[in-house]
């Protein structure tokens, strides 16, 4: 499958938040989504499913328009992983997992053996068999989310979204989160799109890099080139340095912010 | 809850609301013990010939009263059970779009120039519909709705309704027509009949099975709207079928028996403890529990003392108690 964006505009009221916004995503491919806070990133994220309106320009999954599809028929292809506040509602892991199904489903129908047998494996897939009858809100941050990739999951998804799912997050469960989401696009030829904080993580993972900047701008390219010292600098206001840190033949890299640009 | 306690729990709720039924069938003032309750209920099918007093206490008498009881009951805890989920809040009632008081002011407005029981129960159906259409046509802004504006608007319109239903009763003779009002908001199933029942009971009856049969997906509409919506469900179509097989079902209660509060909130969060949050279970035990509870409550109201007792002060002074209970036992059941 192959998802992209056209000319993408979106503005609330008159203050133009996403300009001239274009992007593609294929199988197996990882885009990066960063900015500074407050840029639009969960605003391009929304539009670009339909949950927002572009006021210009177009979403299209191999060369049809989204609104053109009916809601299952999209819904079947995307999964979202919102980001993860903590919720109050206590449904069990399991039957968390199992409402990703729902696109499959008739408006009547009951996930039956069948749906409980997949979702079962999406769980399996992230790690979470275990945590089956914990209740949501008595998870840690790190287990929500997993939960929530799980669900998104079992909806058997070509794309998957994901709204900064390493934010709040200690350093193990990121670094679980990040694996995850290379595994899966690697093994299962899924494509995804990440928002992040991160520009270090958006260079462990992503193939390709949108960044998004205060004017509405965008930059977009193969993430190891977009991601530099230079374009860091401009969108965040910070004087970066990209380092390279090399252990067992692996290549880290790491961005280290230097000082706020006034 | 204890595994080994799970299953003849649930065949107990199942069974519920006909052993309740067949018990307080023989219960009152004319006494039948539940064998030939079961006789009588039978005899036309099996040829057994009761005493005819008997025939036209159950039939007439006790029969309509009970199905009435059995279907208010199931019919307010389901619709309070979704409407819970609906607003991701667990003290909405089937009340919180103002579908009470507008069906209330109908019923009031009604029994001031009539006390045919079928007409009274026709306008509250009407203004009950009225008000839902109300609280949705205010609380949509720029063609967008959100779950708050719908609440904020659904107290809105129940207070305009209230001040209605006031008002009428400030114009309503003093010796007639206030004390029959009143006594009417204060919810009784004694007026029932099978002539009267037959109008409202298949309405409460559409909204239990069409709740029934989405109990699944209220599980996703009480999350986040997106992520509703990107679970693949067609949000805003989804919230307006729950609303109106709510609206249908309290409408056509409050149409029949008055005000019944409590029901609503009570039945739903007991569900809630012994079952946990899922409505895949929820609903179909809060048909069973409702069912049973609100055939009990109405017995004790017919029957308990020589004059009839208001059923929703019943319902308050046994359920206040009985939820304090479960709420000290339990810590209370979240959504």
């Amino acid at each position: 499958m192959n998802f992209s964006v056209r000319k993408g505009f979106f503005s609330y009221g008159n203050t133009p938040i996403l300009r001239d916004v274009s992007f593609s995503v294929a199988p197996q491919e990882v885009l990066a989504v960063l900015g500074p806070n407050g840029v639009g990133k969960t605003t391009l994220l929304r539009c670009m499913m339909g949950l927002l309106r572009w006021k210009s320009g177009e979403t299209l999954i191999d060369g049809t328009a989204i609104n053109r599809m009916s809601h299952a028929e999209l819904w079947r292809r995307i999964a979202y992983v919102p980001q993860s506040k903590g919720t109050a509602l206590s449904y069990s892991a399991a039957d968390m997992v199992l409402m990703g199904r729902s696109a499959r489903l008739g408006l009547f129908a009951q996930p039956a053996a069948e749906d409980r047998r997949i979702a079962a494996a999406a769980m399996e897939q992230v790690g979470i068999r275990h945590l089956g009858s914990k209740k949501c809100s008595e998870m840690s941050g790190g287990e929500l989310q997993m939960v929530l990739i799980a669900r998104a999951l079992a909806a058997k998804p070509q794309l998957l979204v994901l709204d900064e799912p390493e934010s709040n997050l200690d350093f193990k469960n990121q670094l679980i989160i990040l694996d995850t989401i290379r595994r899966l696009s690697r093994e299962q030829g899924i494509a995804a799109i990440v928002n992040t904080h991160y520009p270090a993580h958006a260079l462990k993972i992503a193939d390709k890099a949108l960044i998004l900047n205060r004017e509405g701008q965008s930059l977009y390219g193969p993430a190891a080139q977009v991601i530099n010292e230079e374009n860091m600098g401009r969108a965040f206001s910070v004087q970066v340095k990209i380092q390279d840190f090399l252990y067992e033949q692996q290549c880290f890299k790491s961005v280290i912010p230097i000082a706020v640009i006034s | 809850m204890k595994r080994s306690l799970a299953i003849p729990l649930t065949i107990l709720i199942i069974l519920a609301p006909f052993i309740t039924a067949v018990l307080c069938l023989g219960i009152g003032r004319y006494h039948l013990d539940p064998a030939e309750t079961l006789r009588v209920l039978f005899s036309p099918f099996s040829g057994y010939l009761p005493e005819p007093a008997a025939i036209s206490v159950i039939f007439n008498v006790r029969l309509p009263r009970i199905l009435l009881a059995l279907f208010v009951g199931a019919g307010l805890s389901v619709a309070g059970a979704s409407f819970q989920s609906l607003f991701g809040n667990p003290l909405a009632t089937p009340d919180t779009l103002g579908v009470v008081y507008g069906a209330s002011f109908g019923a009031a407005m009604t029994l001031l120039f009539t006390h045919n029981m079928l007409l009274v129960q026709a306008a509250a159906l009407a203004t009950g519909l009225l008000a839902l259409l109300f609280t949705t046509s205010i609380s949509r802004l720029r063609g967008k709705t959100s779950i708050i504006m719908v609440v904020l608007s659904g107290m809105v319109v129940s207070s305009l309704f209230q001040a209605l239903v006031s008002l009428v009763k400030y114009v309503a003779d003093h010796d007639e027509q206030l004390p029959a009002i009143t006594y009417w908001l204060m919810g009784s199933m004694s007026r029932s009949s099978m002539s009267g029942i037959i109008l409202g009971l298949p309405i409460i009856l559409a909204g239990i099975i069409i709740l029934i049969l989405m109990r699944w997906r209220l599980n996703i509409l009480s999350l986040q709207e997106d992520e509703a919506q990107s679970l693949g469900i067609n949000v805003k179509r989804l919230r307006l079928a729950v609303m109106v097989a709510s609206t249908m079902i309290t409408a056509s209660c409050v149409s029949m028996c008055g005000q019944v509060g409590w029901v609503g909130l009570l039945i739903p969060h007991a569900a809630r403890m012994l079952y946990g949050s899922d409505n895949r279970r929820i609903i179909p035990v809060s048909v069973g529990l409702g069912s049973s509870f609100m055939v009990v409550i109405d017995t004790f109201a017919r029957a308990a003392t020589a004059a009839e007792i208001p059923v929703s002060i019943l319902t308050a002074l046994i359920g206040a108690p009985f939820f304090i209970l479960l709420l000290r036992k339990t810590g209370g059941a979240k959504l």
